[in-house]
């Protein structure tokens, strides 16, 4: 994989998660955080590693911000 | 601990770490170079095995140990989840839900949910021979289902999750995968062709094994969320 896709690949990562840390309220973050985890994902297939973005788009994407959503919807009652 | 003591123990902590992370990445091979004697191994004991997928040769063939570890750590995270989240004695836990679903929602829910579900047995399935395996496999699954909720509401989940099946298996499939580490199964199956669906020895019946621990124990640890979330309410 050529250098400028991993970069390019790298600074989404980068950008994406400022944006989760920029963030304030927790159920718009749940939304960010799986956003990010996509783009975490890309990071993994760009660097050869298919097995490592299954896995982080299936918890990082779905399972993870799903819980975030639970919780707030739970706290906020 | 006041805020200034606090503020000095984190920077004495992360100065520490900072001189041994800029040390550790100083010893590290040069970003992208073809010198890899632990991947030169690891492909030909995977090959040895029939198993193309080289890294679900490694989870079960050469480290099943860190996998059961792995399994361990899931299923103590799922048993904390159910202890921490039980009802309290003064919450009933209501059969009904009141959440009416958007319709539109429902909608891709009711195309996603057969298609997702497919995708988590084709990843399970095909552990050994394409990226996945165990673990994604059981993940997808378990999230596949719970379209069931954006789609029938939490209602159709409850009917069509019998929970107390999915703790069965979350713990059976956990114990089997121990017993099989303590009486030391090794890849004893015939290796088959590789990149054949019957291949790769008892690589393709671990795969399953785990799917079906990961998919039941993240279906639980999610049920005690949801339950939380959506099903509880004071007397």
């Amino acid at each position: 994989m050529s250098a400028a896709l991993i970069v390019v690949a790298l600074l989404l990562v980068a950008v994406a998660g400022t944006a989760v840390v920029a963030t304030g309220d927790p159920a718009r973050q749940a939304v960010t955080l799986s956003a990010y985890g996509v783009v975490l994902a890309l990071l993994f297939l760009v660097l050869q590693a298919p097995d490592v973005a299954l896995s982080q788009i299936a918890v990082g994407t779905a399972l993870v911000p799903l819980m975030v959503m639970l919780t707030v919807r739970k706290t906020e009652k | 601990m006041s805020r200034r003591t606090r503020t000095a123990v984190f920077g004495a902590g992360a100065a520490v770490l900072a001189v041994l992370f800029a040390l550790a990445v100083a010893g590290l091979p040069p970003f992208g170079n073809g010198d890899h004697p632990y991947r030169d191994l690891a492909i030909a004991a995977a090959l040895r095995q029939a198993t193309p997928n080289v890294v679900s040769s490694l989870t079960f063939d050469l480290r099943g140990l860190d996998t059961l570890g792995e399994e361990m750590i899931l299923l103590g995270s799922v048993v904390g989840a159910v202890a921490l989240l039980r009802p309290r004695r003064d919450e009933t836990v209501r059969n009904r839900s009141r959440t009416e679903n958007n319709q539109s929602v429902a909608l891709v829910a009711y195309v996603f949910l057969p298609l997702t579900l497919l995708i988590g047995f084709d990843l399970l399935v095909h552990g050994h021979l394409t990226p996945g395996g165990g673990f994604q496999g059981g993940v997808v699954l378990a999230t596949g289902l719970h379209l069931l909720y954006l789609s029938g509401g939490y209602d159709a989940l409850r009917r069509l999750r019998p929970l107390a099946w999915y703790e069965w298996v979350e713990g059976l499939t956990t114990a089997a995968f121990a017993a099989a580490g303590l009486i030391g199964v090794r890849n004893f199956l015939p290796h088959g062709t590789i990149q054949q669906l019957f291949s790769a020895g008892t690589v393709p019946i671990l795969n399953i094994l785990i799917g079906f621990a990961v998919g039941a124990g993240a279906v639980v640890l999610l049920a005690q969320f949801l339950t939380q979330a959506i099903a509880l309410e004071d007397d």
